[in-house]
């Protein structure tokens, strides 16, 4: 039961961050067609940026200061790369933000090194929130879990109340549309991209003291991240909310669960002999196989339902 | 067999809420030059997307050559005789002219999937190829690439892919569209000597064009047939002088 | 070309140890498997417009199941010559491209890359979570010289393993030249300009790209069985996420348009990886900073910037694009020195540090902590940049001019 409970809350915290990089990932796709896959790099950079901040300024005004660089960085390449790539054709642009995966990812081993950043939870917020079961739950997961809802709400409130929200909202599933009611749709791509760098910069911030903040996170959110933005759907914050916390609390239940296919079938008296491939496949636990749901998640819905859960647009 | 080419029976669409296409109903013989015409927006252009297959219908039903084809996918639709041209030019624009209509006749002539048959030994196919090129006055542009035509050939090329399978039924949508008056008599002149023998059904705003070529018109407008006859009938109706002002008086 | 290839070993031909250097006959041999798979890729990218992001996946399955069959060899339960062993590669990388090839085309464009991302990572996760038939971390290795072959020879040396690769690099590249002449290869290419209008020529073009998948498959799974004759051992390396992103940069810096491109791009990008990372630690960086402005300003590639070329060197006015040329050379170097300098600089502060390097450059060592050579790399990319813009511009200004006088005489012809 306890670990239940546990695993959670800890899904809990890891969707929310999940939710924060893709929420990102979802406006700039759903809008611009574009797949950045730099996004995850952009979560690096804002991990980095964050360390080296707090090193002089200390955590919070890292909070504030690394989303705004980062939403800068975005703006930047939007203008001087993107909207050039752009010119020549869709998978230009796919092609760019791959590139700059390369860029960004050795840059950043350049400027800082090979290794993992002493990047520690402030000491205001490094306390146990509360135990139970004999297990703390850190304050600082907490705020986690406050920063990335707050990040919503915001979110929220601008797409739905304001006047730039309701034009980015129109352009989300309508982009000709959109253009040809004479909004400056270039502007608001222009914005809408650093928005979504900012919110990956954000997602560093929060996401780099819990996680390693190494050279190598990017990789290893980056596929996660493609995968929720997809599951969720087109054009829909709501489905991409609900594929991060369902993305989340799947890889954290995954890690604890020992069962394997075997264990599914014993009770009908099948036993395996031999050590094979076949027998491999079902003794497996699911715990190892944990890192591999996503993507046949990924893969299922693809085949299936193309728009993802809410999406309302196709892909 | 009956002598219908193409039928249409309470052919419906909608798109969410929008009523496009209203209970449409249809008959196309075998041989006939039928034009359909109307105002903008009257649901020409959706009409010919149910009848080809790129969108499904609503309800209703679509015959062609006497069998259903209202659920099939286009490529099956093609394969049974049917083959249309677009409004905006769609044409395969990095494959040269020559290249482009040969992709046109390959199934056709039978050669489906294959990876092993090299083209540049089919002498049938590629003088087939060259022969439709001359009918459609292309010879001179056989090796430029088709996105580098200008748009007149770009929208002959069009019609010689649309034909070059075959197909006993043609769909053109307005193959005029954007051109001037020397091009437009060369395109009509093409359109009649490539669819002799053949149904043609055409939707075109060129009134002359209309006139010069169609021994049936049909009037569609917000969706519903008002009008459908010999051309001087439907000059007369005065629903269509009522709905369409003006422009038949022409 | 070919007779390069086979004389290129000799070319260094090293006196002192009596044999080629190896070196080079490595490097050509990566060369060749590298060929093989750039120019199946671009049966994807160039010729069906299919971004595919788990093409290394065909390739590793393909050196997996080889290094299995060379187990089987070896004990005798397989007696074929090794010589055909690429083809049971091939056989393997096609069937399993059948498989996820049926899955990743049902869809376009952006969900089909996503699908071929998931298939990627979902491979390599397998590869090292099922231990018997990927080895686990390990990978699998097994041993070349089963002692079968057509010609009589032992494959021990390197040099005959070369020679293997260099034939079934040129049987693989002429069959899929072969292939672009086909009817499946030329409904390709129309899939990828107009999906719609191929429906309205009666093909499938699902069908069409499942089948172009299915084949592309089947070279790189070729290639892979090179690369598991030659190196004997296979790890997850070879079906991971980095060999199909070399997979695209080698097809589409050396130009996805043209047939040889990627063969170009193959070349080119091996050597780099030899050469250069050699000498530096960031040739990522490089290499990632080329392929930007491939994208941006030469979309076709090294071929295709050597094919527009064609109608001014037709038009026998290339002579007056040389003085343009010359003057943009020198500022474009500068400015590209000035990009590597800043590079280097910063490497080596920091992971040069770690690992105890120095920059050294003709013979001095250079301080990164001083302020002088971090100015004057950034005066020379800054200034170099300035120089090198405006005389691009000029430049675009003389092509432009050519181009326009050129072109009234090529529609008379």
């Amino acid at each position: 039961m306890e670990i239940v409970l546990v695993s959670l809350l800890n899904g809990l915290v890891y969707g929310m961050l999940l939710f924060m990089l893709a929420s990102g990932l979802t406006l700039i796709f759903s809008m611009m067609g574009v797949l950045n896959f730099a996004h995850a790099s952009i979560y690096m950079i804002g991990a980095y940026l964050a360390f080296t901040i707090s090193q002089f300024a200390g955590f919070f005004p890292a909070l504030i200061i690394a989303p705004i660089l980062c939403g800068l960085l975005g703006a930047g390449i939007e203008i001087w790369g993107l909207r050039r790539a752009h010119v020549n054709g869709h998978i230009a642009e796919l092609l760019f933000t791959f590139g700059l995966v390369f860029i960004i990812g050795r840059s950043v081993q350049m400027v800082w090194g090979m290794l993992p950043m002493a990047y520690r939870v402030p000491q205001l917020l490094d306390f146990p929130l509360f135990t139970f079961y004999g297990a703390h739950f850190p304050a600082y997961r907490g705020f986690m879990l406050l920063v990335s809802a707050g990040m919503l709400a915001a979110t929220w409130v601008l797409l739905k109340k304001t006047r730039v929200g309701m034009i980015i909202q129109a352009s989300l599933s309508h982009p000709q549309m959109a253009s040809a009611l004479g909004h400056n749709v270039p502007m608001v791509f222009t914005l809408v991209f650093a928005g979504g760098c900012a919110l990956a910069g954000l997602a560093g911030v929060i996401g780099g003291n819990y996680q390693t903040t190494e050279p190598g996170m990017a990789d290893a959110m980056g596929p996660i991240v493609f995968v929720v933005v997809v599951f969720g759907g087109l054009g829909s914050l709501m489905g991409c909310f609900i594929a991060s916390i369902l993305m989340g609390m799947i890889q954290t239940f995954a890690v604890v669960i020992n069962a394997s296919l075997l264990d599914v079938v014993k009770p009908l008296g099948i036993t395996l002999t031999g050590d094979n491939l076949f027998t491999e496949f079902m003794t497996v636990p699911v715990a190892r196989i944990g890192a591999l749901l996503p993507f046949v998640l990924m893969i299922l819905i693809l085949l299936f339902r193309p728009r993802g859960l809410m999406g309302t647009r196709d892909t | 067999m009956t002598d219908t080419a193409l039928s249409l029976c309470n052919v419906s669409k909608a798109f969410g809420q929008m009523q496009i296409i209203r209970g449409v109903n249809l008959d196309v013989k075998k041989g006939e030059r039928h034009a359909i015409i109307g105002p903008n927006g009257a649901g020409k252009t959706t009409l010919f997307n149910l009848i080809s297959g790129r969108f499904r219908l609503s309800s209703g039903e679509i015959l062609l050559n006497g069998a259903r084809v209202d659920h099939l996918p286009p490529h099956k639709i093609n394969r049974m005789g049917l083959s249309r041209s677009f409004q905006i030019t769609s044409i395969f624009h990095r494959l040269s002219v020559f290249e482009n209509l040969r992709c046109a006749l390959l199934w056709s002539k039978g050669y489906r999937y294959s990876f092993w048959t090299p083209l540049w030994r089919q002498r049938a196919l590629n003088e087939r190829t060259d022969a439709i090129l001359e009918e459609l006055n292309l010879a001179s542009r056989r090796d430029t690439l088709a996105g580098l035509l200008s748009y007149a050939d770009q929208r002959a090329l069009e019609i010689g892919m649309t034909i070059a399978g075959g197909a006993s039924v043609i769909l053109l949508d307005e193959p005029t569209a954007g051109m001037s008056n020397t091009e437009t008599d060369n395109a009509v002149e093409l359109i009649r000597r490539v669819s002799k023998g053949k149904t043609l059904v055409m939707v075109e705003h060129d009134m002359k064009v209309v006139f010069d070529l169609a021994d049936v018109i049909t009037v569609l407008v917000y969706g519903q047939v008002i009008a459908s006859g010999p051309p001087q009938a439907v000059r007369a109706n005065p629903a269509v002088q009522e709905a369409y002002l003006g422009a038949l008086a022409a | 070309m070919l007779i390069v290839a086979i004389a290129m070993p000799w070319a260094f031909y090293n006196y002192h140890t009596g044999r080629q250097s190896g070196f080079v006959v490595s490097m050509l041999s990566q060369m060749g498997m590298m060929t093989i798979l750039a120019l199946s890729y671009n049966m994807l990218l160039g010729q069906a417009g299919l971004f595919s992001l788990c093409h290394a996946t065909f390739f590793g399955i393909g050196g997996y199941a080889t290094i299995h069959f060379l187990t089987l060899a070896g004990d005798g339960s397989l007696p074929l010559p090794l010589e055909l062993f690429p083809l049971l590669a091939g056989l393997s990388g096609l069937g399993l491209a059948i498989v996820f090839g049926y899955m990743a085309t049902k869809q376009r464009a952006t969900a089909f890359a996503m699908i071929t991302l998931g298939i990627g990572e979902l491979m390599t996760t397998a590869a090292l979570m099922f231990h018997h038939f990927f080895g686990g971390e390990g990978g699998v290795n097994s041993n070349r010289m089963i002692g079968h072959s057509l010609f009589g020879f032992k494959y021990g040396a390197s040099i005959q393993v070369y020679y293997l690769i260099v034939a079934w690099t040129v049987i693989s590249a002429l069959a899929m030249l072969y292939l672009t002449r086909t009817p499946l290869g030329r409904m390709a290419n129309a899939s990828r300009d107009n999906f719609e209008r191929v429906q309205f020529v009666g093909y499938d073009p699902r069908m069409v790209r499942f089948l172009q998948f299915m084949l592309s498959g089947f070279f790189a799974g070729i290639g892979g069985g090179l690369y598991a004759i030659t190196y004997e051992i296979v790890t997850f390396d070879a079906l991971a996420a980095p060999l199909s992103a070399n997979a695209l940069l080698m097809a589409y810096i050396g130009g996805t348009s043209a047939f040889g491109g990627p063969i170009l791009g193959a070349v080119l990008i091996t050597l780099l990886q030899s050469g250069v990372s050699l000498m530096s630690n960031s040739w990522l960086v490089y290499v990632g900073a080329l392929f930007i402005s491939m994208v941006i300003f030469a979309p076709n590639g090294i071929m295709g910037l050597i094919a527009a070329h064609d109608p001014i060197v037709r038009g026998g006015q290339f002579g007056r694009l040389l003085v343009p040329y010359a003057k943009v050379l020198l500022p474009g170097l500068i400015m590209v020195l000035g990009f590597i300098g800043l590079v280097e600089l910063a490497s080596f502060l920091t992971i040069g540090a770690a690992q105890g390097k120095t920059l050294v450059l003709f013979g001095t060592r250079i301080d990164d902590h001083a302020p002088l050579p971090w100015l004057s790399a950034g005066l020379c990319l800054v200034g170099g940049g300035l120089w090198f813009g405006s005389e691009a511009r000029s430049f675009r200004r003389v092509w432009q001019g050519l181009m326009g006088e050129l072109q009234p005489k090529r529609s008379l012809a």
